[in-house]
């Protein structure tokens, strides 16, 4: 029985494929697994076995030719068939759609590939890993539509109270979720967006761990079992935390705390970057004794006028770093990459109903001492809900650091939709080799994620490279 | 200037009346005795009156009175007899077309004029206008736009006056055209009821608006309501002043003794339309100049010449008077300053 | 202070004001010997003969236009209507001659004259007897509206109605006359013409009400206090002249604004309050506001269709969820 052979999907991402090479002819007998064409797709030129047993009986498409996927490409039946009906089906466009899917085989692929970097090579693991995940991605369910404003139509809907209260407590109105009718946001969705702050202190070396929330005092004692008092207790605390409008029914067992507007978009725009964006990591461990004196230093000559932090000589040094490798201060645009012209830095700062990114803007024309002060007036008027719209909106670049919450290492989310991350740890006093020999050393571990549709791993690692380079020489801050 | 056919029209809402309908209570009646010095005052009253009225007319043509204006021409005697009759501290509750009752009560040619052009200066400081003169000084308790609906007011003032014992009595003048309407019909029904010092004249000149006697009352004689309550009436033709004010007296004098009510029709006829806008489609020339030689101010004259025993002369002087004064008043009206402020009469405060 | 039903508050007040000032008189329908359709003139024919306490026949043209005559030369009349509803009979006097005489006399006349009764819905009066006319009123300038909630502000307020001189419509409700309340004894209370009250002091939400429609709020607030919302009730007592500043206040405190009202919807003086609170609180508004009022229909004989008509409670609580968006 004759059949038509379509092009099949040679690589996951895949939509079609230039037929480079017949290798085999018309009229060629075909075994399973037999090669009969080299097909070009968007990774590589791939292999086109055949798994199925026959008489190619015609080619349907010339070398150089473009087929979609899918297309008739070839007829494979028995020999001496009447396949003309099957010519002129393919022919009108109905081709089966592939039926064969070829296995994927790691090494074959990566002989096709054409030579690249040595780099590049190294990457090869992550890229594939990567595609994995790209795949994995791909099948799962569309990423929820991003939280803008609480609206379709694109008009912003917000009643005047929640206006005015937004610009009074510098919340972003595109970044909350209305809860009144159409979408409309009202004063609680404001207040809820613009909600207290915690202490952070972005002076790492005072090491000062400070709670972001106050945990109900009933959790820090021995839980006793089935307990109503404490429950009730729990409960109470909570209530006068939240107030009675802000809770679902509490039970027993457990309170619920409705999402608010704030917290239902960091959920959203964190789970659409890690779904979106193909995060991939690279850490640095960066000697920080140099940093440490330049810091003294500075501080010195501030005497009472102020202080630096260490913070403040990571922004500079992540500023000045994206200066040495622009190609890292951007974002994956869909079409495009976008590269930004300018250096923004957003600051992330931990409140309680979440992360905002207050900016600093042009951080790499900036002196230290002006970040320093721009970034504690930040900090303080968002403690007093006062930041405006436009100082949290239009970061390039994010710098986190939880370093003062004693933690060693670890990996950011992106803050979408630029492309990078800078996740900074504490400083440690560790063992280190010098000369051979162990010493104290002060030991800073920095972490980037970067997504990988605007950054490879090589630009990546080079940014990481220079910003050791200057953190390790902080004079170079000063230039 | 009032526009009357020459013929009756065929057709139209609104068929003339035939003379016959239109007509006076009396045929022969002999005129009441006057001496000169009663007549005379009245006599340059009803003149001025209406040379005022004339001005006035005048005036509304070339655009310096805006909006309504009722002429009183040809019922002249009615007012000022009525007044005549009554006290200075008497009240006087009239319609809209009561330029001439103002001017009996006491209120200036100019300060009626100047109400008129809708100056500063005028009675009301141009709040009012032709229809709503208030004064007072002289006890003038208005000019009212709703037909009838002053009539219960009159009532009022003579509840007052009753209430606190202090004599006095209340003139209410309206039209036949008012004897229907609801307002008319319970005021003077309140008044019989509660014995109020009231005197209710009802001018009838024989026309609401463009609707003659015969097609508005079932009943053409207005008086007649009164005995639905129990009432004094009386009913006379209003062309003779002295007439007016003698029948009125009576009225005048029994409200003030014993606090009764009096419904007294006057029959009269205006010479003019109803307002300037009336084109006067509903009578006929011939019926209007018939009237005319009933014209109060002629007869008023005549008899000062023919029976008072005033000579051509005095009266001549009188007529000058009152061309001159009507002239100041026309000319003060239109040298006043306009109005100027409304916000402060809305409500009383303090 | 002085327990005393409302009927008996407006009883003391005309009372008071006949004995402080000779020129106060009472003329209206059974207001004599009959002591009052609803007993708010007991005892003062006795007190005070039948020359300054006048029964009038059926004929509400009449008699209000003569209270207005007596007022224009220096009487202080008191004209009851036995509901509002026949007030529509006068209202060519009230309208046309109360409301215009001092214009019209270039202040030369003023009219210290009060035409006081019941108004709106009673209990089963059907359509031509339970009316809520005050929005005509209010519309007339030369005229000043009152609606007293409670006896204190019924006594305090009908005594400056007296006193005030300029024509009141002093519109009593017709369903408060049993209710009780706490009134000052002091010789001369009053309360002043154009003040309104917060009745009840709350964070969450302004209900704005008068009259039977008050105490309906004040109802509606106690559910909401179960559930943790806390209602402003404010009363602005005097619709004419309408002390708007204790409604924006509260709106501009609570950011949400209810109208309570028991006339009909369209034109309702409901839409005046609302425009003037959207007016100067637009940017403290965190909802649009609301409104409950009695249903757009000649009010129905039934009972049960009547307690549908008119608003309840649970509409307000209904309406209060509306605006905090929470339903």
């Amino acid at each position: 029985m004759a059949q038509i052979i379509g092009l099949p999907k040679l690589s996951p991402t895949m939509e079609e494929g230039i037929l480079v090479r017949w290798v085999k002819k018309e009229g060629d007998k075909v075994q399973p697994g037999d090669l009969i064409a080299e097909v070009e797709t968007d990774k590589a030129n791939m292999d086109f076995n055949l798994e199925d047993e026959g008489v190619l009986l015609k080619l349907l498409v010339k070398e150089g030719d473009t087929v979609k996927l899918g297309a008739p490409v070839a007829i494979l039946g028995e020999e001496g068939e009447d396949v003309s009906k099957l010519v002129s089906q393919a022919s009108a466009g109905g081709g089966a759609p592939a039926k064969q899917e070829q296995k994927m085989e790691a090494a074959p692929a990566a002989d096709a590939m054409p030579p690249a970097e040595p780099k590049a090579k190294a990457e090869m693991p992550a890229e594939t890993a990567d595609e994995a995940e790209t795949q994995r991605l791909e099948k799962a369910e569309k990423p929820a539509a991003k939280a803008e404003g609480g609206n379709s139509g694109g008009k912003l809907l917000a009643s005047p109270l929640a206006k005015s209260l937004a610009i009074e407590l510098g919340v972003d109105l595109r970044q909350v979720k209305g809860s009144g009718p159409g979408g409309r946001i009202v004063e609680r969705d404001v207040k809820a967006a613009a909600a207290g702050v915690a202490e952070p202190q972005y002076d790492v070396a005072d090491h000062e761990a400070t709670a972001v929330t106050a945990l109900p005092e009933v959790l820090h004692g021995p839980p006793p079992a089935g307990s109503d008092e404490s429950a009730t207790r729990a409960i109470e605390v909570f209530k006068g935390k939240f107030g009675p409008l802000a809770l679902k029914e509490p039970s027993d067992e457990y309170v619920d705390k409705p999402l608010t507007p704030a917290r239902k978009t960091i959920a959203q725009r964190l789970l659409q970057a890690k779904r979106e964006m193909p995060h991939f990591r690279l850490t640095s461990t960066v000697d920080a004794g140099p940093l440490g004196d330049f810091r003294q230093r500075l501080n010195q000559l501030l005497g009472d006028r102020g202080k630096v932090s260490f913070n403040d000589l990571l922004l500079k040094g992540a500023a000045l770093a994206l200066r040495r490798v622009p190609e890292c201060n951007a974002a994956f645009m869909g079409d495009s990459i976008r590269f930004y012209t300018r250096v923004h830095l957003g600051v992330a700062v931990a409140l309680e109903t979440g992360l905002i990114t207050p900016v600093v803007r042009n951080a790499d024309l900036k002196g230290i001492g002006v970040i320093s002060a721009e970034v504690r007036d930040m900090v303080d008027r968002a403690k007093r809900r006062q930041l405006k719209a436009a100082e949290i909106q239009g970061a390039t670049f994010t710098v986190s650091n939880l370093g003062m919450y004693g933690i060693d290492q670890f990996d950011a989310i992106i803050n979408p939709p630029a492309a990078c991350i800078l996740a900074i740890g504490r400083i440690q006093r560790v063992p280190v080799v010098e000369n051979d020999r162990i010493v104290i050393g002060d030991r800073l571990n920095l972490t980037l994620s970067c997504d990988h549709r605007a950054v490879d791993g090589a630009l990546g690692a080079r940014y990481m490279d220079e910003l050791r380079d200057i953190l390790e020489r902080p004079e170079s801050l000063a230039l | 200037m009032v526009n009357t056919p020459t013929s009756t029209p065929t057709s139209g809402p609104n068929p003339a009346a035939s003379s016959s309908a239109v007509r006076r209570i009396e045929e022969d009646d002999a005129p009441e005795p006057a001496a000169k010095d009663e007549l005379l005052p009245l006599y340059r009253q009803i003149l001025a009156i209406r040379r005022m009225e004339e001005a006035s007319a005048k005036a509304y043509s070339q655009g310096k009175i805006g909006g309504f204006l009722h002429l009183i021409i040809g019922q002249e005697a009615v007012c000022v007899g009525a007044i005549a009759a009554s006290k200075p501290d008497d009240y006087v509750v009239a319609t809209y077309r009561e330029h001439g009752h103002a001017y009996a009560k006491g209120v200036s040619a100019r300060a009626i004029l100047a109400e008129l052009y809708g100056k500063k200066t005028g009675v009301v400081k141009g709040l009012g206008g032709s229809m709503h003169l208030f004064d007072k000084k002289t006890n003038f308790l208005g000019g009212y736009g709703i037909v009838g609906g002053h009539v219960p007011i009159a009532a009022g003032a003579a509840f007052a006056s009753k209430y606190r014992g202090d004599g006095r009595v209340t003139l209410c003048f309206f039209g036949e055209g008012s004897s229907t309407i609801g307002g008319f019909q319970e005021g003077i029904a309140l008044a019989a009821l509660w014995k109020l010092p009231c005197v209710f004249i009802c001018e009838n000149n024989q026309y609401s608006m463009g609707t003659p006697l015969y097609r508005s009352l079932a009943v053409e004689d207005v008086s007649m309501r009164a005995l639905a309550h129990g009432m004094a009436r009386d009913r006379f033709d209003g062309d003779d002043v002295i007439k007016v004010k003698r029948r009125i007296q009576v009225a005048v004098d029994r409200a003030r003794e014993t606090s009764e009510p009096t419904l007294v029709e006057v029959r009269t006829y205006r010479f003019r339309g109803h307002s300037m806008s009336d084109p006067g489609l509903y009578r006929t020339r011939e019926e209007v100049d018939e009237w005319k030689r009933r014209d109060p101010v002629a007869i008023a004259r005549r008899r000062l010449l023919d029976e008072c025993g005033a000579s051509a002369e005095e009266v001549g002087v009188l007529d000058e008077e009152v061309r001159q004064e009507i002239a100041d008043a026309v000319k003060f009206a239109e040298d006043s300053p306009a109005a100027d402020e409304y916000l402060p009469y809305v409500t009383k405060e303090g | 202070m002085a327990t005393l039903s409302y009927r008996e508050a407006l009883n003391q007040a005309i009372r008071e004001e006949m004995d402080k000032d000779e020129r106060v008189f009472l003329m209206g329908e059974e207001v004599g010997y009959y002591q009052g359709a609803y007993k708010v003139s007991q005892g003062l024919l006795q007190r005070f003969s039948e020359r300054r306490v006048i029964d009038a026949p059926i004929a509400e043209m009449g008699f209000a236009g003569v209270g207005i005559g007596a007022a224009m030369v220096g009487l202080r009349p008191i004209i009851e209507f036995m509901t509002f509803n026949f007030s529509l009979v006068a209202i060519d006097q009230i309208v046309n001659n109360a409301a215009k005489i001092f214009q019209m006399s270039a202040g030369q006349y003023h009219i210290p004259i009060v035409f006081r009764g019941p108004g709106g819905p009673a209990v089963q009066v059907a359509s031509q007897h339970s009316q809520a006319l005050e929005s005509f009123y209010a519309h007339v300038p030369g005229l000043k509206v009152v609606m007293p909630s409670t006896p204190a502000d019924a006594k305090g307020l009908l005594k400056s109605a007296v006193r005030d001189d300029n024509p009141v419509i002093f519109i009593e409700g017709e369903t408060l006359y049993n209710t009780t309340g706490e009134v000052p004894e002091e010789e001369d209370f009053l309360i002043p013409i154009g003040k309104g009250e917060v009745k009840r002091q709350g964070a969450h939400v302004t209900l704005v009400a008068w009259s039977a429609m008050v105490p309906v709020c004040l109802a509606a607030a106690e559910k909401l206090a179960e559930q943790g919302i806390e209602a402003e009730v404010v009363d602005p007592r005097t619709l004419r002249p309408l002390d708007d500043s204790v409604i924006l206040e509260s709106v501009k405190k609570t950011g949400r604004c209810v109208i309570v009202e028991i006339g009909w919807p369209m034109s309702g003086f409901g839409a005046e309050v609302a425009y003037r609170v959207q007016r100067e609180c637009l940017d403290q508004l965190d909802a649009p506001i609301e409104r409950v009022t009695s249903d757009d229909v000649p009010m129905p004989y039934a009972l049960n269709l009547e307690k549908q008509v008119i608003p309840q409670p649970a509409d307000v609580i209904a309406a209060v969820k509306k605006v905090l968006y929470l339903e």
